[in-house]
């Protein structure tokens, strides 16, 4: 059974109004997406700003209510949920967040820092919640002695691990990561990866992986999902996607990408242009304006995702080798 | 390579002092680097490796309580730090022109996008408004902003983030300089816009014969833009050399791990090689190697003494004792332990 499924997902914000009151439109910040995510598993989201994947992440910690289509975690939709329902839901989802100097407060000590979601959530005694700070710190590799003190006494990498112990205090299911490893140190990125890859052996914990360098994404991802402007335009298994990128828009992604090392040469693909605001979307395949491979058909009908050498695409490009396999 | 180097730096050391000088930190030790007309170096290390006080201190724009403490600076043959504060600013902008990492914080939010690309040429070059404009245009042509003619006349927050960081680039150029330094110029933009923006500067640069400084933290820039490669850890040059070579065979520990920790792209599921611990306060550094406490390879020399730099091939430099040749010199005569 899956752990978290989004089923035709939409989130629209009405734009600020203007001086008039009049309204300026609609940004179509997520619009029909549908993912699942497995017990054990990382789903990686990848895209460039304005795609769409940071409101992904806020509609599934709950943050944000869908405008439209539904999120069903452990087989339940969240709308239809009650108090309970809904307490259980949001123990067992939780975040990680980029900036781990932004996400501690400065005033308290980390063994408080730590507890907070357990104490608001749960009764526990004094005794008990020492053990259980104690036991978390152990588990994402911080001395003991580290509850007492304050986020200001420790480096980035270590306050992440703080961040990361927070989040395991609920035991959830399904942990949102966004960008946790942007803000830290080379040298301290491959210690917070390992710790959650072994985080996830150990805990069967589900990821929902968020972060603009692409190959930490295809290290830590079992699937891969590609977003251009609010869309999915391309899904499928982490290796295979990376590895032989399909939808125009991930092959030049992709193909973007720096290198890991001075020989390896890739065939750039340069696209011209920037992403256009979703406020006011291009018709048809939303890419289209910056597509090397556009047609006449792509400004006029929208695309969507079928299965294409095991994974799925939305482009135009592929309609033939899609009804093959239909 | 007898020529003389455009950029010429010997055992510099640049140290912030705190006003009652009770505490030294020594952000930049004993660097030496030489650049050439036309090249591209790379300058890689963490926060707090002292990369950018180093460009600021080829820049001499170091805070007040940076100082140079030591060493030797030569541009083309002339003593940067014999120069006076009005002879610095003719080199600053002229001849060696920076671009940072936020370009909403180095652009004027009160002027329009002409005024400051027009700005060093006028004060350069002491032309009138109009010709300096005029070059503005050109500029921002030259680094691909659409419709220049309107462009000069609109504010920053007018354009993409993208946009802006080429603007930057547009002022940099602007008068025509010998030597680029870039900090962290691509970190706030987006992929796409990112390979867009270095493909621009590796333009620019083959178009002007610009030699190119990259202070980065990210491998992968200096794997794809850069001919040589300067590794800093905790202030000091770790290793240095061309960046294939160092790529294919980095010889200092703190080069191999950092190598070792970058994911790739064929998602192999293997664990990746962290380095342990943190880098080091540069204030309270250790004794000996101040990369021996994180060091996979560590021997009981390094914790006594600094490794001076060696030369294991032409070309290369490596601050590390297993690199030391076993019968040379006073200070290397020992062997050194397992390699």
């Amino acid at each position: 059974m899956v752990v978290l499924e989004a089923a035709a997902l939409t989130k629209h914000f009405n734009a600020k109004r203007t001086a008039f009151g009049g309204s300026r439109g609609v940004v179509r910040a997520v619009d029909n997406i549908s993912f699942a995510i497995e017990p054990g598993k990382t789903l990686g989201v990848v895209g460039e700003s304005g795609c769409g994947k940071t409101t992904t992440a806020n509609l599934v910690l709950g943050l944000e209510a869908p405008t439209g289509g539904a999120i069903r975690f452990e087989g339940r939709d969240l709308t239809a949920l009650d108090a309970a329902g809904r307490r259980h839901y949001r123990k067992s989802v939780q975040a990680v967040f980029q900036d781990p100097y932004a996400s501690l407060s400065p005033r308290m000590r980390v063994s408080e820092i730590i507890a907070e979601p357990l104490i608001t959530n749960e009764v526990v005694a004094k005794d008990e919640l020492r053990r259980r700070v104690l036991e978390v710190l152990d588990l994402v590799g911080l001395p003991a002695r580290a509850a007492d003190l304050f986020p200001h006494e420790f480096s980035g990498g270590q306050r992440q691990r703080i961040a990361i112990a927070r989040a395991l205090m609920l035991s959830p299911k399904l942990v949102v990561l966004d960008e946790p490893v942007s803000a830290l140190d080379v040298s301290i990125r491959a210690q917070i990866l390992n710790l959650l890859r072994d985080l996830q052996a150990r805990l069967g914990l589900s990821y929902l992986f968020i972060a603009h360098d692409l190959a930490a994404v295809a290290h830590m991802s079992h699937t891969i999902m590609v977003m251009y402007l609010g869309k999915i335009v391309e899904s499928g298994d982490a290796r295979t996607l990376a590895m032989a990128p399909k939808h125009p828009y991930t092959q030049a992604l992709f193909s973007a990408a720096l290198p890991s090392h001075p020989d390896e040469r890739r065939d750039e693909i340069i696209l011209s242009g920037e992403v256009p605001s979703p406020l006011n979307p291009p018709d048809g395949c939303r890419f289209h304006p910056r597509c090397p491979h556009a047609t006449a058909r792509c400004g006029a009908e929208e695309p969507l995702l079928a299965p294409v050498e095991g994974r799925q695409v939305a482009c135009h490009l592929f309609d033939a080798d899609a009804r093959r396999a239909a | 390579m007898s020529s003389t180097p455009l950029l010429e730096l010997e055992n510099v050391s640049t140290h912030y002092v705190s006003q009652r000088g009770t505490r030294v930190v020594r952000a930049v030790d004993d660097v030496s680097l030489r650049i050439d007309a036309g090249e591209t170096v790379g300058i890689v290390g963490e926060s707090g490796s002292g990369k950018s006080t180093l460009a600021l201190t080829i820049l001499r724009l170091l805070p007040p309580a940076g100082r140079i403490v030591h060493g030797g600076m030569r541009l083309e043959g002339e003593d940067l730090l014999a120069k006076s504060d009005v002879e610095m600013r003719h080199v600053r902008g002229k001849r060696i022109a920076m671009i940072l990492q936020d370009p909403m914080a180095s652009l004027n939010p009160l002027f329009t996008v002409g005024d400051q690309v027009a700005e060093p040429i006028r004060v350069h070059e002491g032309v009138a408004r109009k010709v300096a404009w005029q070059r503005a245009r050109d500029l921002l042509k030259s680094v691909r902003i659409p419709s220049p003619e309107t462009r000069v006349t609109q504010y920053p927050h007018e354009m993409s983030g993208g946009m802006r960081q080429r603007i930057v680039g547009a002022i940099g150029m602007s008068c025509g300089p010998r030597l680029l330094i870039a900090d962290e110029p691509t970190t706030s933009l987006d992929l796409t816009i990112q390979a867009q923006y270095l493909n621009l500067l590796r333009e620019l640069q083959r178009a002007h014969g610009l030699a190119l400084i990259f202070i980065t933290h990210n491998l992968g820039i200096v794997a794809k833009m850069c001919d040589q490669l300067v590794v800093m850890y905790a202030g000091r040059v770790v290793e240095s050399g061309p960046v294939s070579r160092i790529f294919n065979a980095p010889m200092h520990p703190y080069t191999q791990a950092l190598i070792n920790s970058i994911p790739r792209m064929n998602g192999s599921q293997e664990r990746l090689t962290a380095i342990d611990g943190q880098p080091p306060d540069l204030s309270a550094l250790p004794a000996g190697c101040s990369f021996g406490p994180r060091c996979p390879r560590v021997i009981e020399r390094c914790h006594v003494e600094a490794p001076p730099t060696f030369a294991p091939e032409d070309g290369r430099a490596v601050r590390c004792w297993h690199l030391a040749p076993h019968a040379e010199g006073a200070r290397a005569a020992q062997p050194i332990g397992a390699a």
